[in-house]
């Protein structure tokens, strides 16, 4: 059974149900009896229209649950009459939910979990597995979420803004769990960018594609970090580039930029090199100039210090850092890297072990005490 | 989206406030006591905010390796050691400022007299998992 199918037919589904007035929540969890049910009876009995298969039976079950439910008895005379199946303007449908699960209203992780859910069409179980919480604690965030959005109107126009931000926390999750959030949160784009006509969603799905294609040469066979300058590019996904440089050039083509499509200009000229040595440093600079209009990011002026210091040499990236402030998470991690690109390396190798001990992350840490313990073998010789 | 330890210490800890050893209150007091982390924990699970938490005893042992073939060595438990962990509790959040709302509801637990104890709590992060777009382009 295909069940990137099955999941790909969940907001569509659960939309017509919301249309033929369930409620969001109660329709939510019909869906996801019915998706439970497929995953049971299609292998053995595979329906010839599988969306309709799927509408007809969370329809009975959202239903069974009305009728169980007795304080809900009200709702009765709505439901009695199964109407019949109208059109599905399945596009349209997709796009309110979206905008429903990253509701303002709603926490990131609730927004994350909800989307996952309700778009995406994964198990509470699976969720919670990616995101290493019990199952239980999942299971009322999830519930949560929906009776955070229970009032809010199915066809009030959303802001893509926050959908694209709880997608680019998805995929930002990496790959720690069973489920690859990565490669969800691209299908989950992909949607999003099927269902409206928007330059940053593309910019979005373009910057995804181009880190996802990096994916294989990040990490070393023993789990540590290899920095970009050191991958194998060989080993980068080139059919994956091509399709994001593609979507990223008819994106800036419409001359409507936005942070997602300059992310991804900056990741593609990083593709675009054939060996480390050939990055058009001067261009990554001038985007994150772009950036930094966009959004006036401490981050992104992090990066455009390591980016200048590449460009016009490490001095001149030590001063661009000078004008930052020094708490900012990997600030301590850059002016480590810049002070050994310019000879210091008594001072990089004190930089990179302070460094190591604020790090957010045990693959990060590695890597920088790694960074520390290579400069002073080296400098003991 | 980040997990924090939350650990309550039996000793090591600034003192706290509401200063009164356990076996000195009412048995009233100390019910209330522990009523009140159950109800915190039975809050945290219904905010989809609670992964874990287990109470630890006082006395244990250090243990190493000791060579080939044979059993490890079990020693102490060392007076000199200042730092004992009497429980811990992992959340997962939203922000930092979320974490530590959090324990500071926790430090309020009441005490002898029915009182906040005040307690000093240790908030410690989880080392995340390494992220996908780590945006910094030297790595």
């Amino acid at each position: 059974m295909n069940e990137a199918l099955l999941r790909s037919l969940t907001p569509s589904v659960l939309a017509i149900l919301v249309r033929r007035g369930a409620d969001f929540a109660a329709a939510e969890d019909a869906v996801q009896d019915a998706l439970v049910e497929a995953v049971r009876v299609w292998p053995a009995d595979p329906p010839r229209d599988a969306k309709g298969w799927l509408v007809t039976v969370a329809w009975r079950k959202f239903l069974d649950a009305t009728r169980a439910d007795t304080a809900r008895r009200r709702r009765e005379d709505l439901v009695e009459e199964e109407p019949a199946p109208g059109p599905v303007p399945a596009a349209d449908d997709t796009l309110q939910l979206y905008f429903l699960c990253a509701h303002p209203s709603l926490t990131p992780s609730s927004a994350v979990a909800l989307t996952l859910r309700a778009v995406g069409g994964l198990t509470t179980r699976q969720i919670a597995q990616a995101y290493l919480v019990p199952e239980a604690t999942m299971a009322q965030r999830i519930s949560r979420a929906k009776r955070t959005v229970s009032g809010v109107r199915f066809d009030q126009p959303g802001d893509v803004a926050t959908v694209l931000r709880v997608l680019y926390l998805v995929f930002n999750e990496g790959y720690s769990g069973d489920v690859d959030l990565a490669a969800e949160a691209i299908r989950l784009t992909r949607q999003l960018a099927a269902a409206i006509d928007h330059p940053e969603v593309a910019g979005l799905l373009a910057l995804m594609l181009l880190h996802h294609a990096r994916r294989a040469a990040r990490t070393a066979p023993d789990g540590s970090l290899v920095p970009l300058a050191e991958q194998d590019r060989g080993r980068w996904d080139t059919g994956s580039i091509a399709e994001g440089v593609e979507i990223l050039q008819a994106a800036l083509a419409r001359d409507r930029l936005g942070e997602f499509q300059a992310q991804a200009a900056i990741a593609a000229l990083h593709a675009d090199a054939p060996t480390a040595e050939e990055t058009d440093w001067v261009q990554i600079v001038e985007w994150y100039d772009e950036l930094t209009r966009l959004t006036d990011s401490p981050v992104v002026r992090l990066n455009r210090a390591v980016a200048v210091g590449e460009a016009d040499g490490p001095r001149a990236g030590l001063a661009a850092l000078a004008a930052l402030d020094a708490s900012l998470p990997r600030h301590t991690a850059v002016a480590a890297y810049l002070h050994e690109r310019d000879g210091d390396l008594a001072t990089a190798a004190r930089l990179y072990a302070e460094a190591a001990q604020k790090a957010p992350t045990l693959a990060e840490r590695d890597h920088l005490t790694r960074q520390a313990a290579r400069l002073n073998t080296r400098r003991c010789r | 989206m980040a997990k924090y330890l939350l650990l309550k210490h039996y000793r090591g800890a600034p003192a706290p406030v509401n200063d009164v050893p356990m076996d000195q209150w009412t048995p009233e007091e100390i019910s209330a006591h522990v009523q009140y982390m159950n109800d915190f924990a039975a809050r945290l699970e219904k905010t989809g905010e609670f992964v874990g938490g287990q109470a630890l005893a006082p006395e244990g042992a250090w243990v190493r390796y000791d060579g080939e073939g044979r059993p490890p060595v079990t020693d102490g438990p060392f007076a000199e050691t200042k730092d004992l962990i009497a429980g811990w509790m992992v959340i997962d959040v939203d922000s930092y400022e979320r974490a530590v709302e959090l324990a500071g509801e926790l430090s309020a637990a009441p005490g002898a007299g029915g009182k906040p104890i005040h307690e000093w709590l240790e908030v410690r992060p989880f080392l995340a998992a390494q992220p996908t777009i780590t945006e910094c382009p030297h790595r």
